[in-house]
């Protein structure tokens, strides 16, 4: 095997400038393709990232018929078996109560339905890191008997830090919700629609106005490892059952699942096409290379080669080919996307203030995640495997008697 | 003792409107130590002859027998394994191959035959060195040539121990001096090992230096004649 690598790795270099322009076209193939893959999936970490820390969080537990029905009546207590069935799983980072509902919000003379939303200020300044977001007054302390609301909700109701806010709602079983509360600060929310809703109260508070003591809505969790999700709920699932329901954050945002998919496949679609003028490249030499040799191999095989071991040496040429291209392709890549990874893209113009409007940064993410690289060197394998398919079959259906004629 | 036993031996081609007889009845015995040739005008059948003798190509009827084998009875592989080990080839155009340097074109064939890194490096010097190329062991085909080349694969043909050499027009691409060394030193084997040479050619030197000439003419022997061993008589002398 040492002997017929040699033999490869020599034949490859019999026509320098065609191998190192089959290689090239692999290895300029596999930088544009990994900083296409990096910037798609550093672009769909940072959704996912922000869509998790906005609200949701990476996992949420709720009462089972809250997500269909979002009343105060479905709500659950969170009962020291919880804790221990949830503190038992390795791998989350956090557990923050909350208590979600609605209520109108009046000023003086405006009333908009808001989303009240019971928390403990600590915990949910962890998550949501709602702390750097106060453009005015202060954050929320626990026991706190005032409110935080997103600055377009402010200014639509026309209050500011100081006033005070009547809400006004329907509590646990149907019990009226009323109360007035003074505005401790103004937050701008990243998300437009929550900073057009969102009024954050201490989760004493919330469950006082909404008559639900000790009572909660979700449990929002953050993980340690973003890709250990699926795991971990899967291991909630198998602990904790009804009336509880475990969902994940793609599950409670579809929307932004579709997106993701949606955006992936038409990034596939363009990798494809880039893939298949390579891997065309690559056939195209490898013809080449085997139609200029007919006659060598009809020597080998007269002298007592057999056509496997042959097909075999053409199978190293053509992976030679495909490794040189992947591993050079790759190292190249890898500090283009490290730089980038740390100085992502600003995105100015349009653009720019399209994705500071959707409450995005707007910035070109790029991952380094191994997926991006392993990608890559599973497409290219794919060709090379199938490419290899020509000149394995050339070499055991060779006619040596035509072929030392050719 | 014959080495090869070719018996009624027949070979047709499928032709567009007619079948091409390229062999037609050729029986021949050809004894160990035999340096023949086969003569002929171009489309006598001599190449197609020549490929069956050597197991690259199948008989339409008619059996091929080297040392009492029956060639047309192996399967591909075998037929493969076979040439390895019994029968030396040397080809018009030398093709060797051009990325191995002379020792390595030569161990090559060992190689494939699994001979020791050790042993197969020994022998391909020895034999090059045999063929005059002692200096050149290093060089590869495109550095050497018309007449080196040919003496590389002539060592080739002779590093599996063959006892049959089969020659197809090897003097074809080499001028005088390269033709008259070359046969100085296929004539020395054939009389130091008793290396069976069978050559096609049209080269009326080789045929002068032949001991035995069959003469083919559409497929059939038309002439069979077998002259005295000049090493033979020498050694008698």
């Amino acid at each position: 095997m040492k002997t017929d690598i040699k033999l490869a790795w020599r034949n490859l270099w019999r026509n320098k400038r065609r191998t190192i322009i089959t290689i090239a076209s692999i290895f300029f193939g596999v930088i544009l393709s990994t900083y296409m893959t990096s910037m798609q999936e550093g672009s769909y970490e940072k959704m996912v990232e922000n869509a998790v820390r906005f609200y949701s969080g990476h996992i949420q537990i709720q009462n089972e018929d809250f997500w269909e029905n979002k009343t105060i009546n479905n709500t659950f207590e969170e009962t020291d078996s919880l804790k221990t069935k949830i503190a038992s799983v390795p791998g989350i980072q956090l557990v923050v109560p909350r208590l979600e509902s609605f209520a109108l919000a009046s000023s003086k003379q405006l009333t908009k339905g808001a989303m009240v939303l019971g928390v403990d200020p600590q915990k949910e300044d962890q998550l949501t890191e709602i702390s750097k977001k106060m453009v005015r007054g202060k954050y929320l302390k626990k026991g706190s008997d005032g409110i935080l609301m997103g600055e377009t909700l402010a200014k639509y109701l026309q209050v500011d830090v100081g006033d005070t806010l009547v809400l006004l709602g329907q509590g646990y079983h149907g019990i009226n919700a009323a109360g007035l509360f003074p505005i401790r600060g103004i937050f701008k929310h990243p998300s437009p629609t929550l900073d057009r809703q969102l009024i954050y109260m201490d989760l004493g508070t919330a469950q006082n106005f909404y008559s639900a003591d000790h009572l909660l809505t979700s449990l929002a969790m953050l993980v340690n490892e973003a890709d250990e999700v699926p795991h971990i709920v899967k291991e909630l699932k198998a602990k904790i059952h009804s009336p509880y329901r475990i969902m994940s954050w793609d599950e409670m945002q579809p929307e932004l699942v579709q997106q993701i998919n949606g955006d992936r496949d038409s990034g596939a679609i363009m990798k494809m096409i880039l893939f298949l003028v390579i891997g065309f490249g690559i056939l195209g030499t490898i013809i080449m290379m085997v139609a200029e040799r007919r006659r060598e191999f009809g020597v080998m095989v007269s002298v007592g080669m057999q056509k496997i071991r042959l097909a075999w040496m053409l199978i190293y040429e053509t992976f030679i080919i495909g490794l040189l291209g992947i591993l050079s392709g790759s190292l190249a890549a890898l500090p283009i996307l490290y730089y980038q990874y740390f100085h992502p893209i600003k995105l100015g113009g349009q653009a720019g203030q399209m994705m500071v409007d959707m409450g995005f940064e707007p910035y070109m993410y790029f991952s380094l995640a191994p997926k991006v690289f392993t990608f890559q060197v599973l497409i290219i394998f794919i060709i090379i495997v199938v490419i290899s398919i020509y000149p394995f079959v050339s070499a055991l259906i060779l006619k040596e008697n035509k072929a030392l004629r050719a | 003792m014959s080495i090869i036993t070719i018996n009624d031996l027949h070979k047709v081609y499928d032709g567009t409107q007619v079948e091409v007889h390229a062999v037609n009845g050729v029986t021949l015995n050809i004894e160990e130590g035999e340096f023949s040739a086969l003569v002929g005008p171009s489309g006598s059948g001599k190449t197609t002859l020549m490929n069956m003798l050597g197991g690259l190509d199948r008989p339409t009827s008619g059996q091929v027998l080297i040392n009492g084998t029956d060639l047309s009875q192996l399967k591909d592989s075998e037929l493969i394994d076979f040439r390895l080990h019994h029968i030396g080839f040397v080809f018009q155009s030398y093709n060797l191959i051009p990325v191995l340097t002379a020792l390595e074109n030569v161990e090559f064939i060992m190689h494939l035959q699994g001979v020791p890194s050790a042993e197969r490096h020994a022998r391909a010097r020895e034999l090059l060195e045999a063929v005059g190329l002692g200096d050149r062991l290093n060089s590869r085909p495109g550095q050497l040539s018309g007449g080196q080349q040919q003496r590389v694969a002539v060592a080739r043909a002779l590093a599996s121990k063959p006892r049959y050499v089969l020659a197809d027009e090897p003097t074809a691409n080499l001028d005088s001096h390269s033709t008259e060394n070359l046969l100085d030193i296929m004539e020395e084997l054939n009389h130091k090992e008793n290396i069976t040479f069978v050559f096609s050619t049209h080269d009326a030197r080789v045929v002068k230096k032949a001991h035995r000439v069959i003469v083919l003419e559409d497929g059939k022997v038309i002439s069979d004649e077998v002259r005295e061993k000049v090493g033979a008589s020498n050694s008698n002398e």
